[in-house]
């Protein structure tokens, strides 16, 4: 499903990422972790062409993300995405953040663009403020909203960037919910983030990132159970975390 | 001191009071006179808004693109309105213009000073709207991007609708500042506010009253704008967002 | 198009652009540093919290910022002679007219360099003894010239512009000096040219020294 392949990117002369290179199959729930500033982020961002690269490429579906020719727009629709900060479009309400993208990029009819928002509004138990604006919600309602948001495009695949990183604690853990259970559906998903919980309860894969570089890429039963064979950075990363 | 404010009734050819302050028949008092100069003061006001919405809107776009070559246009542009005083500018359009573009030549003043005034006001406008652009937070541009609208259509939907709430307290003083500015147009004789207040000082020797009531004017054009301006705020506030319901 | 700019000698610069140039030139610095004086006299009155001198100082700047410069000029020709009873040239009228006029701008931009001094700072200063004049002078004051020194150099670059404006009474600033050496060789066009150069030169030079001063000072911090 994605196949990303010697991925190097520089900001200028500075290199964030460097030969990066992984797989990720349909169904796989693939959690990629690691230290501040390892590039996890800018390598998630990678995969929908938000960040550009320099070396190697990235190919999603069978398309080419390096490729000059690639229609990225028609690509990023097939890919969905939640942000950190949530991102729902400010001056609009639910329904219409849930909708926009549907009429706009893929022509569907307002009444069918409605009723799918609507259906995944509900798939995140939200259908009762359909009407509101996101100013008016609280961070984890947000973020539920974006995620009802992204799936309302029926993406072939959906990363997720930190998307409980900015939530106060006692809402992570309805937003983690709601990513349980689209992995139990057998959504593909590429999930940066800290929660070790999750990664323990739902994912296939763990990827750990440090400067740049994947340091390790293995199955997430080799990851927490046998922390001995892992690398020098991964063990500390993980003894670290781990404590909560 | 004395005052006579009956010189608001005076025709302004033969000097006499007229009955009822207004002329009839052809004939003009200055009180007919000052209201035609308001009515060109907000004229010119009104279409230079426009013209510099219109074109600072784009500029500022243009220097938030991903391209450098837009961003050095609108930067150029900026720089270039901004470091020459509108009073030169408007004699730029007045004298050298319509020399170097032959096309410009039977053009009324008053469209010469329209584009000057705009085009002046546009750099401060590109300004702000540049400002407002790059408030937005940067996921706003990668979140639009990300669900598959194209450049432009992130920029149409979800980019500067923020934009432009945000950059309407500003906006506001710019179209005060245009009014205002408007008076520099008596430097070419367009019949506007401070025009008149010279002329038909010069011709009654009733300085103060004509000053009086000039002032009067330019502050109830402000005092109204600002309130339009406010009911704009108001009916395009978000809930939620920061001095929003 | 014709373009002949060859009757720009150095004579002709010296005669009539220079003598502009050195009053504009007056007229900005006199109006910069009396309207900076005056405009932190203003914000202190409206940050003062007592009506007697918030309400005065509050109606000044307002009224000031609500007429055209034009008008204000007029007004200030107008008046000064009215009241001292000796004419007035118009160069002088200018000086005092600008001075005025820049003060209440001046004073918009001191007022929010006070409110941006942190509070503490001036409990800091009574803790330890001072009165409210040398909390101002030694704390407060120096800290909030700082904060806004890019902001007073850029109404400053604006006052420079809009001292052309004095051509509503004649007097001879460098626009003029354009305008009449431009007359007196009927070349409008080519003068025109030069004057709008010129000023550009000199306010794009200004403003990008304010711009690296801004950048500096960002660091500083």
């Amino acid at each position: 499903m994605i196949d990303i392949k010697d991925v190097s990117k520089w900001y200028g002369s500075f290199q964030v990422l460097t030969d990066c290179s992984t797989s990720i199959q349909k169904g796989d729930v693939v959690v990629v972790c690691g230290p501040s500033g390892s590039g996890k982020s800018t390598l998630i961002k990678t995969v929908n062409a938000l960040e550009p690269f320099q070396k190697g490429d990235i190919i999603v579906d069978g398309i080419s993300v390096a490729d000059p020719k690639t229609d990225l727009p028609k690509l990023r629709a097939r890919v969905g995405m939640v942000f950190q900060h949530f991102e729902l479009f400010p001056h609009l309400t639910v329904t219409e953040n849930l909708t926009l993208a549907q009429i706009k990029v893929l022509n569907r009819p307002k009444d069918e663009a409605l009723k799918r928002g609507l259906k995944m509004l509900d798939r995140v138990g939200l259908m009762v403020h359909k009407d509101k604006f996101p100013g008016q919600l609280s961070g984890g309602q947000q973020q539920r909203v974006a995620i009802a948001r992204a799936l309302s495009m029926d993406p072939i695949v959906m990363l997720f960037d930190e998307p409980t990183s900015a939530l106060d604690p006692e809402m992570v853990g309805e937003v983690l919910d709601v990513m349980v259970l689209l992995a139990k559906e057998g959504m593909t998903m590429m999930v940066v983030t800290h929660e070790m919980g999750f990664a323990r309860k739902v994912s296939h894969r763990v990827i750990f990132m440090d400067a740049g570089k994947i340091v390790e890429d293995c199955s997430k039963d080799e990851f927490f159970g046998d922390p001995d064979a892992r690398s020098v950075r991964a063990k500390d990363f993980l003894s670290k975390i781990l404590q909560h | 001191m004395t005052w006579d404010w009956q010189v608001f009734c005076k025709d302004t050819t033969s000097g006499d009071a007229v009955q009822g302050c207004f002329g009839r028949g052809g004939d003009v008092t200055y009180l007919n006179w000052i209201f035609s100069a308001w009515g060109w003061t907000l004229s010119v006001a009104l279409l230079s808004l426009i013209v510099a919405m219109l074109v600072g809107s784009l500029m500022g776009i243009l220097r938030t693109a991903p391209n450098k070559w837009l961003v050095l246009l609108g930067n150029a542009w900026t720089e270039l309105f901004r470091n020459i005083p509108l009073l030169v500018q408007i004699f730029l359009w007045y004298h050298v213009i319509p020399s170097i573009f032959l096309v410009l030549r039977g053009v009324p003043s008053f469209v010469l000073v329209v584009f000057a005034l705009g085009f002046f006001t546009s750099a401060r406008i590109s300004e702000q709207v540049k400002a407002g652009i790059q408030s937005l937070p940067k996921g706003q541009r990668y979140a639009g991007l990300a669900m598959g609208l194209t450049l432009p259509q992130t920029y149409r939907y979800v980019l500067l609708p923020m934009a432009f709430r945000i950059v309407i307290p500003p906006l506001t003083s710019e179209s005060m500042n245009i009014v205002k500015n408007s008076s520099v147009a008596f430097a070419v004789s367009i019949a506007e506010l401070t025009m008149f207040a010279m002329q038909a000082g010069e011709e009654t020797s009733r300085n103060v009253e004509i000053y009086l009531a000039v002032t009067l004017l330019y502050f109830i054009s402000a005092f109204a704008i600002n309130r339009v301006m406010h009911v704009v705020e108001d009916r395009v506030r978000v809930p939620g967002m920061i001095g929003g319901k | 198009m014709n373009l002949d700019f060859s009757f720009l000698s150095w004579g002709i610069i010296q005669s009539f652009i220079i003598k502009g140039l050195v009053f504009s030139v007056q007229l900005t610095l006199f109006a910069m540093v009396g309207g900076i004086i005056i405009g932190t006299l203003l914000a202190l009155m409206r940050l003062s919290n007592r009506p007697l001198l918030v309400m005065p100082a509050a109606a000044y700047v307002n009224t000031m910022r609500s007429i055209p410069l034009v008008m204000v000029i007029l007004w200030f020709f107008l008046l000064i002679p009215l009241l001292t009873g000796k004419p007035l040239g118009a160069e002088v009228s200018a000086m005092i007219t600008f001075t005025l006029f820049e003060a209440a701008y001046y004073s918009e931009i001191m007022r929010a360099g006070i409110q941006s001094v942190a509070k503490g700072q001036v409990y800091a200063g009574y803790a330890v003894g001072m009165t409210y004049a040398q909390t101002m002078q030694l704390i407060v004051l120096p800290q909030a010239f700082r904060n806004m020194l890019p902001v007073l150099l850029t109404q400053t670059v604006i006052l420079f512009q809009d001292t052309s404006l004095v051509y509503a009474i004649g007097a001879y600033d460098l626009l003029k000096g354009f305008e009449i050496a431009g007359k007196n060789f009927n070349r409008p066009v080519e003068t025109y040219l030069v004057a709008a150069v010129v000023y550009f030169i000199i306010c794009f030079s200004l403003s990008m020294l304010v711009r690296r001063l801004q950048a500096r000072i960002a660091i500083v911090r």
